[in-house]
């Protein structure tokens, strides 16, 4: 995923001349080509993420379009301040990038998985909230950031995520799309960001009856889009590598219950929510055997009513 | 007539209506804002290139108050040079207001909303680093309180200027030794301070932050582009000007009453 985004930031970069990269002394072997293409857009600033995310600030007030990389916590909770006060109440024009999503980077321990920053993010005004879930949607997230001159975040994974869509597919993104993946049957699964493709394979592996949809926008969601979504099927499970509170799970539980309040929604699908349930994990291990330990897995039963 | 007796004036009256603000508003730190306001006077009546009546003009020189909790001195200085009227400073920190009592980028002539301590600093790297990367003349100045130079974001951006060069950033500490809860030595004492900046290899230049002569030639003296980062380091007193506050860590919170307003005002009156 991370190629696939340097990819097509380079692309962009190309096109317009505003866009500008900076990273936290992290990068290595990813960030390159686009140094050697654009150095006068190129910066490395050093291990230092407030004073980055406050020179993007300035960047971006005079008109760049700044992108800041670095892995999982360290561009969004360091610097969560001045994310909310500089960027996002500025609303200038910075992207800010986390690579190592959930518990990517898995045996290098809870500093480095980043399995809290939707929720915290997805509280800024201003904002736009991404979690692409293979390189194909992060190429497409890409571009839309490229393009927005809004604040953005995007959590992407690290290198060598499989593909779930054609990898020749070029997707365009308009503001808070939802995907659909597979229709089948009256259960839904939504899925935020790189549980794309075990959600797919399990479904796939299984012969199990349930449509997939991929949420690239966590925040905002198209609402008229989701509307239909919950009125087109009796259940719905949620997955996500993050926190239950404060996740995607509890977005969409939101957004269903302002529908309802609304009067837009009579009868409500049940929703299940598969997340972190309120823990650190402080073992090694893979990704994969982080997301067993903490319980984010479907299971044959989840598709029973 | 002196040169500097413009910015002599315009001092007396940025003080004179920061007390009328703050005393109206019932609000705080006075002190602050008066320890600044030669340097705000100095700055913006000789050394600034800003447009009044185009605050965006693209060639301005920028300006970041970073303790933005001083911003009355700062409203009322770029009302009185025309940013917007003066009767607005009447609304400062009222229900409805955009004069916040921290700085707001919604007021004609601030860049930046401070009020959460050592932002500025790095917005005002990016700042003057976009200037280098489009061959721009303009400058960028940042305004600190000493205080707020316990948050280590400053120090992160105090090792990048130099690193990237940025001879077209002026900072100015407002050394006026108090801080929130007490003195600045009591609490963390930045001394050697000058030493401390010329070891990460700036330009230090230090100067008594009330006295107009000096004030300016120090600005003018920071023009060079010799590859350094400039530091003013500002010598100045809480509270100066009005002398039953200068140097009184209770006036970093308090309100002036009705009497003590008109006994401020009566002895800035005095010549």
């Amino acid at each position: 995923m991370r190629t696939a985004f340097i990819n097509q930031l380079t692309e962009d970069a190309k096109i317009n001349e505003k866009i500008f990269l900076l990273v936290g002394d992290l990068g290595f072997s990813v960030v390159e080509p686009f140094a050697e293409l654009f150095p006068e857009r190129f910066l490395n600033v050093g291990i230092a993420e407030q004073n980055m995310a406050g020179i993007a600030s300035g960047l971006a007030m005079e008109g760049f379009c700044v992108f800041i990389y670095s892995i999982a916590n360290f561009p969004t909770l360091r610097c969560m301040e001045q994310t909310r006060y500089d960027i996002c109440y500025h609303n200038l024009n910075v992207k800010i990038v986390a690579v190592g999503g959930g518990y990517a980077y898995g045996p290098l321990g809870p500093s480095h998985h980043a399995t809290e920053e939707i929720g915290m993010l997805r509280t800024i005004p201003n904002l736009i909230v991404c979690a692409p879930g293979d390189p194909v949607e992060t190429k497409a997230i890409t571009a839309f950031c490229s393009r927005t001159d809004k604040p953005c975040y995007i959590r992407v994974g690290k290198a060598g995520e499989p593909y779930v869509h054609d990898r020749k597919t070029v997707l365009n993104f308009s503001l808070g799309n939802i995907l659909e993946i597979r229709k089948n049957g009256e259960i839904a699964v939504f899925v935020m960001g790189a549980m794309l493709k075990y959600v797919t394979d399990f479904i796939n592996q299984n012969e199990i009856e349930s449509s997939i949809y991929s949420f690239p926008f966590i925040k905002p969601i198209n609402k008229t889009q989701l509307l239909k979504l919950f009125k087109s099927y009796k259940k719905i499970i949620t997955i996500e590598e993050h926190q239950a509170s404060c996740g995607f799970g509890s977005a969409i539980l939101e957004l269903m219950n302002d529908l309802l309040e609304e009067g837009n929604l009579d009868s409500p699908p049940m929703i299940k929510r598969i997340a972190i349930h309120d823990k650190f994990y402080s073992v090694a291990g893979s990704q994969e055997y982080l997301r067993k330990l903490a319980k984010i897995e479907l299971s044959e039963n989840d598709f029973k009513f | 007539m002196k040169l500097d007796t413009k910015s002599i004036l315009l001092a007396k009256a940025i003080r004179r209506a920061s007390l009328e603000m703050v005393y109206n508003a019932k609000a705080s730190h006075i002190g602050g804002a008066l320890s600044m306001a030669d340097i705000l006077a100095v700055l913006y009546n000789d050394i600034l290139h800003v447009y009044p009546s185009n605050p965006e003009h693209s060639d301005r020189d920028r300006f970041l108050l970073s303790k933005g909790h001083a911003c009355s001195a700062l409203y009322a200085t770029l009302a009185l040079k025309g940013f917007f009227p003066v009767e607005d400073l009447s609304s400062y920190a009222r229900d409805g207001s955009i004069l916040l009592s921290h700085t707001s980028h919604h007021i004609p002539g601030i860049e930046f909303s401070a009020g959460s301590l050592g932002h500025a600093l790095p917005v005002s790297c990016g700042l003057a680093l976009a200037a280098k990367r489009k061959n721009a003349k303009w400058r960028t100045f940042c305004l600190l309180s000493d205080g707020e130079l316990d948050e280590g974001s400053n120090w992160e951006a105090i090792l990048f200027a130099p690193q990237l060069k940025l001879d077209n950033l002026i900072l100015i500490v407002d050394y006026n030794k108090i801080q929130s809860l007490g003195n600045v030595k009591d609490i963390i004492d930045l001394d050697p301070l000058n030493e401390k900046f010329k070891a990460f290899r700036w330009e230090v230049l230090e100067v008594d932050g009330h006295d107009h002569k000096l004030l300016k030639n120090t600005f003018l003296n920071a023009n060079n582009l010799n590859d350094k980062p400039k530091v003013i380091i500002a010598n100045t007193i809480k509270g100066k000007g009005v002398s039953f506050m200068e140097n009184k860590l209770l006036w970093h919170y308090k309100s002036p009453s009705k009497e003590q307003l008109d006994s401020a005002i009566i002895e800035l009156s005095k010549p």
